[in-house]
């Protein structure tokens, strides 16, 4: 068995190696980047057997295609519906999906949403760099040589877990999946400068429909609607801009920051939308309507537990998946410096054995 | 409008918090972020991810899932008032950057000149003559905002905007100087480059400045240009920093 190689026939628009990005460098002015949304990108991992932050394929509108040149393992595609097939044959998403030498990946076009992920076992193994593997195209940091896929590019696959094999035809229940419903309100947790917006600035914030403008990248979504009033100057002495800030510049119009998103700026900033519903506007489109509702951080925290309930939820099934048809995976020695995955071999009268075992986290 | 008390706890969605310390640009309440940011890192709050320091504030990020969100607020709060005390007392540290001004190398240092009323010679005194502090990085991957140029230097920023400026390019803009980290566009006067990489992301570190160091520009001649920016292409050149001085007054 050899991890998978990928070669790309056909760059598609924006395809990008992404992991859960890269935290600990934004005080050097390093931006996060990472997938946009997270929600999709991890359960992908999870299906694919990977740990939820791998690296994986981020897919934009219209898909590469992608040609198996080496290796077997597995394929899971999240995200957005954008046509996903197996050898030009519809194949199916949220599922993990065994691929191997010759087989072709591709996207028919978009049917809905914006951003899906190619989630593969072993992850995608680009060279770490700052301790991350996702692409921050503006820089030319990490990702494949910093930058967007090209015709021609090969990209290789980490060795996988040693059950990987186990998570073929594991399916994400349509319960389990982030599901964004093209009206739903993104919620708002207001500050860190929402004392410098008139309650009738506030109010048309939280008040009126804005539609996704032409200026929509994995930056951050400028927002066209009614211009929101400030007390007075919307400059302030730049600091931290965290995901999913709303920055309101002098003109008025809502800003949502992304992943990959400046680390610092001086705009004011209304409120941030809270983590879960960044997934959601990352799957909206110029022409798109949006909405903004207040919540409480009490709340915004509750919905993020929820969300990582969910995840831990699925990697429950997925224990359950790969027990279930085989025989039980014997653990060769216990205690508490058992590594939480590894090979071992054993001889028994003579016959060499070959144990692997990995750890299934355990959840409240 | 009521007046506002610092420090305060600024509540940014549900990843981040900030402590802010005051609202103007002031070397005393940026050395206090600065100082929390390293004292957040150093305790090891478990979820916390990130610990930026700005001009006035500093901005935690955690993971809303793995962290006691309640007592990371009443850390910072408490943490806040007991930096009043520390502040000061951090070493004052200042990194060398070597210098290559004037030629192609600083292709508005004449135009400053004139704009100034200074020779040439005069301005590289003056821009390498006084210490720069860094308030903060941002911008690009370890662009340096930094204060403390001597005010005679200021020279207004060109009406059009260069395409692309290497990075190192030593540059003013009004009050301001800086130092381009990576190749970007951009709208500062040019005097000089250094041959240092002030954002190598294969570098350990890949950016050596740290909001509250202070900077010293050192002239240099090519030779010394090109032996430094060679060593820095290997990524085996270190920089001087000056460490033992006493804090500033």
């Amino acid at each position: 068995m050899s991890a998978l190689v990928l070669e790309c026939r056909l760059p598609g628009m924006l395809t990008t190696v992404q992991d859960g990005g890269r935290w600990g460098y934004q005080g050097k002015g390093m931006p996060v980047a990472g997938a946009m949304d997270l929600p999709s990108f991890r359960r992908g991992n999870i299906l694919a057997g990977n740990d939820e932050n791998d690296g994986a394929i981020e897919v934009t509108l219209l898909g590469p295609t992608l040609f198996v040149a080496e290796g077997e393992g597995m394929v899971a595609a999240t995200g957005a519906d954008l046509g996903f097939q197996i050898n030009g044959r519809p194949a199916p998403m949220w599922t993990a999906v065994a691929v191997g030498a010759g087989d072709v990946l591709s996207f028919s076009g978009p049917l809905s949403g914006c951003r899906a992920y190619l989630c593969f076992s072993g992850g995608v193994d680009v060279p770490p760099v700052m301790e991350s593997r996702s692409t921050y195209t503006r820089a030319r940091v990490g990702g494949f040589l910093g930058r967007a896929l090209k015709k021609g590019d090969t990209l290789r696959c980490g060795a996988p877990l040693s059950l990987w094999r186990k998570c073929e035809g594991l399916v994400c229940p349509e319960g389990l999946r982030p599901v964004y419903p093209p009206e739903a309100p993104l919620r708002v947790v207001p500050g860190p400068q929402d004392d410098l917006f008139t309650e009738k600035g506030k109010d048309t914030f939280y008040g009126s429909e804005y539609t996704v403008s032409n200026s929509a990248d994995r930056m951050g979504y400028r927002m066209d609607g009614p211009e929101i009033e400030h007390t007075g100057a919307a400059d302030i002495i730049s600091d931290a801009i965290p995901l999913g800030a709303v920055q309101v510049p002098g003109h008025g119009q809502p800003i949502v920051m992304l992943a990959d998103r400046q680390t610092t700026g001086g705009y004011t900033k209304i409120g941030v939308v809270c983590s879960v519903d960044i997934a959601a506007l990352s799957q909206r489109l110029p022409g798109q309507k949006v909405r903004f509702q207040k919540i409480p951080l009490d709340d915004a925290l509750a919905l993020a537990r929820e969300e990582a309930g969910k995840r831990d939820e699925l990697r429950r099934l997925r224990s359950a998946w790969r027990s279930a048809p085989g025989e039980p995976v014997p653990l060769p020695v216990s205690g508490p410096d058992l590594p939480s995955r590894g090979e071992a071999r054993i001889r028994v009268d003579g016959e060499e054995h070959r144990i692997s075992w990995e750890e299934i986290r355990e959840v409240e | 409008m009521e007046e506002k008390k610092y420090p305060r706890i600024l509540t940014a969605g549900d990843g981040c918090v900030v402590a802010e310390f005051g609202d103007s640009i002031d070397m005393e309440i940026n050395s206090r972020a600065a100082a929390l940011g390293n004292e957040i890192l150093r305790l090891g709050f478990p979820g916390v991810l990130d610990a930026v320091p700005t001009y006035r504030s500093l901005a935690v990020y955690f993971d809303p899932v793995a962290t006691d969100v309640k007592r990371l607020y009443s850390r910072l709060e408490e943490l806040c008032g007991k930096e009043e005390s520390a502040a000061g007392h951090e070493k004052r540290r200042t990194i060398v950057v070597p210098t290559l001004y004037g030629g192609e190398w600083g292709p508005d240092l004449d135009d400053v000149a004139e704009h100034t009323g200074f020779s040439p010679e005069e301005v590289v005194r003056r821009h390498s003559g006084l210490d720069c502090y860094c308030f903060m990085l941002g911008f690009t991957p370890g662009f340096p905002y930094l204060g403390g140029m001597d005010p005679a230097l200021e020279t207004p920023r060109l009406k059009n905007p260069r395409e692309t400026i290497p990075a190192g390019a030593v540059a003013i803009g009004g009050k301001q100087t800086g130092i381009y980290s990576i190749a970007s566009p951009g709208g500062w006067r040019l005097i000089g480059r250094t041959p240092m990489r002030l954002f190598d992301p294969d570098r350990d570190p890949p950016i050596f400045l740290e909001a509250g160091m202070w900077i010293r520009f050192r002239p240099i001649e090519k030779a010394e240009f090109d032996e430094i920016e060679a060593a820095s292409l290997k990524g085996s050149y270190r920089p001087v920093i000056l460490g033992e001085e006493e804090g500033s007054s």
